[in-house]
């Protein structure tokens, strides 16, 4: 079946297939998640995200109150890098944005049953979305005060960058070589594109991947990204914005009366999507599928990020079975879009579970993370506990799930994620 | 599918992408028309650099963009400009989502955007220092606590990675979410092969697709001087960017953009807008090797041009003409000749292959929209932009690079490779109007 799209009238580009609203009928061209990789405060690997978030007594957010403080971050668990980046060569020329990453795409294709498959790595098609590297904080604080007071600041500045900066740390910083370094590590070289630009740069990695395999323009995705929460520099970046939160912590929607904030979590999230004719030939799992991508912009003007998510919907309306539908969020706890999103989903009447409440919010990772939850747990046929006090409870059923994806400054993004 | 139809599809029976609109600019100047004359006279537009204190640097030169000033100077901000100069250039000639008395645009489709990087630099930083009071040593709690005054909210917004994509499509009406990308060298080959995607896929009619650089900053280019990919010939600085000669010893920054709209063949006719170029094919390949090295076999890079000629249905014999990557590394070039004799074998001395980076040098992001134009403007005009500086051939190198001085010839297709540090490699084919 061609794919629908409505990209150019109102503004909105998605993807819905037909078969989408035919009752969610198979069709070989739909976008199956076949492997999930994620990293992040809770633990490494599905399983161990669906434990924490599923705990009988209750869950409990992971953070780091000393490093930061009077901010806070949800620290990355520790890393068996070993395991997916064998060579320590390799390990010492990423920061840990990268390794983060390289770890996360590695559980991924394992997860999908291709790691080391020369053959499927070699026709897979890579779509990651990434900021920029870590800085040498102590070479730059070093530099910032030697500059104070110099005669001549700009030759001294100079002088100060080719001796202090490793030549390396360039590798670590491109916003590339993230992919870069999966390729190197992995082997996934079918193509390497990178997508940048915040939180909507991981939707649109989702969204192309997904109309490239509807279209027949790809079989084989690797699709994710990376966060690394515990830096200086992007705390320093926020507090410029006045956007970060200070602790105490709470829940994104409980932080909203207390004026609301970003309170980030390092995370690593990397989804194998397939299609599934590509998936059944080779006798792959699917664990659930994106029966649905849509992303728009907005001057965020009051009122225009909820017109977008409307709109996104409608599109899915045929596919959506509100009896069995819940929404995984992900409001970044930046006070207007979150409060507009929480009006939103108010209206919208299914159960909500604020991804940034448990992960923090991980921007470029952001929405690969909100479907990876989504796919594990329409896989498992239910929804997880309320990670705050005003999310309800879901005890029916759960065979869909929409993921949302507001930026804290721009985009508005919307999937809907079916069983497979 | 009706015949009318099929005359609007290519040979894989996808919708025929077009080019309708242009804009560029590089250290050459504003603009087609001046770029192409200066690039057909054989100038360079590689200078001393006068933006910053150059003391202590081992490289001096570069192809700023000296002639387009911003307030607060800064990658993203000229970058930005740039972009906006180069997109009102290529809607103008395309006479496509320009409305009349409005002060905004309305552009019928997607942004896709090839751009830097971006973070704060050291300017900001040094403002945040003073601001801070802080005595003589400095730490990031010093930087914070200046930080949450509020009084740098503008660095925050300039310095997000969105920023330049959402003010663009503010700007000029671009459709939908914009989309940034990065594949270092090859990020404006591969915003056009996104667009072409997804006018291919039906997902839109028109895109713009746009690549623009404004990085030449100390840390950028000692960045790259760790490294050592830049050119140290500084004197005189016209003579240091030498593709393909034996005595080449890195590349030179440049800065720029190229802006192009693309629509598909039955949406240009119907509208009755001019058919400047096609965009044939498109092809990558990523390279496992090493961060910043090809592999010593070629395997990506020769694949990369075979699944571009693939992609454009025609064969190795019918390409009259490659823009070169061409950065003037001694690798780069080596690894270039490698793959361009595996793909055109026993042709591949006598197709000619020059390298615009000899003149306006690297345009790094903004690379691969540049070079696609002038790929295209080479088509349009007949006549093939040289390789300058090429005092010294390499003999390991039996190129054709047109060497010094532009001459004419008739190219129907040319195909224009941009390879990138990461292994991210691009080439499309572009051929004459149909």
């Amino acid at each position: 079946m061609p794919p629908e799209h409505n990209g150019a009238v109102d503004g909105t580009r998605s993807v819905v297939t037909d078969d989408a609203r035919r009752a969610l009928v198979d069709g070989p061209r739909d976008a199956l998640i076949t492997g999930i990789g994620l990293v992040s405060s809770l633990g490494d690997g599905a399983a161990a995200h669906w434990a924490a978030l599923d705990a009988s007594i209750g869950f409990h957010t992971v953070l780091d109150t000393e490093q930061f403080a009077p901010w806070m971050v949800h620290p990355m668990v520790p890393l068996a890098l070993d395991s997916q980046i064998p060579k320590r060569g390799d390990q010492r020329q990423m920061e840990p944005w990268q390794r983060i990453g390289v770890y996360a795409a590695g559980r991924a294709l394992e997860a999908a049953g291709v790691k080391g498959d020369a053959a499927l790595l070699g026709a897979m098609d890579m779509i990651v979305a990434a900021g920029g590297g870590e800085r040498d904080y102590a070479a730059e604080t070093v530099i910032l005060s030697a500059l104070q007071g110099a005669a001549d600041p700009g030759t001294l500045l100079n002088e100060r960058l080719l001796n202090d900066l490793r030549p390396t740390l360039f590798l670590a910083q491109l916003s590339n070589l993230l992919a870069g370094n999966i390729s190197l590590v992995h082997g996934v070289v079918g193509s390497s594109r990178t997508l940048m630009g915040d939180e909507p740069c991981g939707a649109d990695a989702v969204h192309v991947a997904c109309a490239r395999i509807a279209a027949g323009q790809g079989d084989l995705m690797l699709v994710g990204g990376s966060y690394n929460a515990e830096r200086p520099d992007l705390l320093l970046h926020y507090e410029m914005g006045g956007l970060n939160r200070r602790q105490p912590w709470d829940g994104i929607w409980g932080r909203q009366v207390a004026g609301g904030g970003l309170v980030f979590g390092s995370v690593g999230c990397f989804l194998v999507i397939e299609s599934r004719a590509h998936a059944a030939a080779r006798g792959a799992v699917p664990v659930a599928r994106i029966a649905g991508v849509a992303t728009d912009r907005c001057r965020r003007q009051p009122g225009q990020a909820t017109g977008n998510a409307a709109r996104q919907l409608a599109g899915f309306s045929g596919a959506l079975d509100r009896e069995s539908a819940a929404v995984l969020s992900g409001a970044s706890g930046a006070p207007l879009p979150t409060e507009e999103e929480r009006a939103w989903l108010h209206a919208l009447g299914l159960p909500v579970r604020a991804v940034a409440t448990a992960l923090g919010h991980s921007l470029e990772a952001a929405f690969p993370t909100g479907l990876a939850l989504a796919a594990m747990a329409v896989s498992r046929g239910r929804l997880f506990a309320p990670l705050e006090a005003v999310e309800a409870p879901m005890t029916g059923t759960l065979r869909q799930a929409l993921v949302t994806g507001w930026g804290h400054w721009r985009g508005e993004a919307l999937a809907l994620v079916t069983q497979a | 599918m009706g015949d009318r139809d099929m005359d609007y599809r290519d040979g894989h029976g996808r919708p025929t992408v077009v080019v309708t609109g242009m804009g560029v600019l590089t250290s050459l100047g504003q603009g087609q028309a001046d770029n192409w004359r200066a690039l057909t006279a054989g100038v360079s537009g590689i200078r001393r650099i006068s933006r910053f204190p150059i003391g202590g640097l081992k490289t001096t030169v570069a192809g700023t963009v000296d002639f387009v000033t911003v307030p607060e100077i800064s990658a993203p901000a000229l970058s930005e400009r740039i972009a906006e100069l180069v997109i009102e250039e290529a809607l103008a000639e395309a006479a496509i989502g320009q409305q009349a008395g409005a002060s905004g645009s309305d552009f019928p489709g997607p942004l896709f955007l090839a751009f830097p990087p971006v973070e704060m630099e050291w300017a900001q930083r040094i403002a945040l220092v003073a601001a801070s009071g802080a005595n003589e040593t400095v730490t990031y709690d010093d930087m914070l606590r200046a930080a949450g005054t509020g009084q740098f909210k503008r660095f925050y917004e300039r310095f997000l990675f969105g920023s330049i994509l959402e003010h663009l499509a503010d700007r000029f009406g671009t459709k939908g979410s914009p989309i940034g990308t990065n594949t270092a060298c090859a990020s404006g080959g591969t915003a056009i092969q996104l667009g072409v995607e997804a006018i291919r896929r039906g997902e839109c009619e028109a895109a713009l697709c746009v690549g623009t650089d404004a990085s030449i900053n100390p840390e950028s280019l000692i960045r790259f001087s760790l490294l050592s990919a830049l050119s140290t010939r500084n004197d005189p600085p016209e003579s240091a960017a030498r593709p393909f000669s034996k005595d080449r010893d890195g590349f030179v920054m440049a800065e720029g953009g190229g802006a192009l709209v693309i629509e598909s063949l039955a949406h240009a006719t119907a509208r009755g807008a001019a058919v400047l170029g096609v965009l044939e094919g498109c092809g990558e390949r990523a390279d496992n090797f090493h961060r910043t090295r090809s592999s010593p076999d070629g395997k990506p890079i020769i694949a990369c041009m075979q699944h571009a000629l693939a992609d454009a249905g025609i064969a190795p014999e019918q390409v009259d003409y490659i823009n070169a990557h061409g950065t003037g590394t001694p690798e780069n070039d080596k690894m270039e000749w490698l793959g361009v004799s595996a793909v055109f074998g026993e042709r591949a001395g006598a197709i000619p292959i020059s390298s615009n980076k000899s003149m306006i040098g690297h345009t790094l992001t903004a690379a691969g929209a540049v070079e696609a134009i002038f790929s295209l403007l080479t088509i349009r005009h007949g006549r093939l932009p040289p390789t300058i500086n090429y005092d010294t051939p390499d003999p390991a190198l039996p190129v054709d690079c047109v060497p010094n001085v532009a001459r004419d010839a008739q190219v129907t297709h040319a195909i224009s490779n941009s390879f990138g540090f990461g292994g991210q490699n691009v080439c499309l084919v572009l051929g004459a109007p149909g």
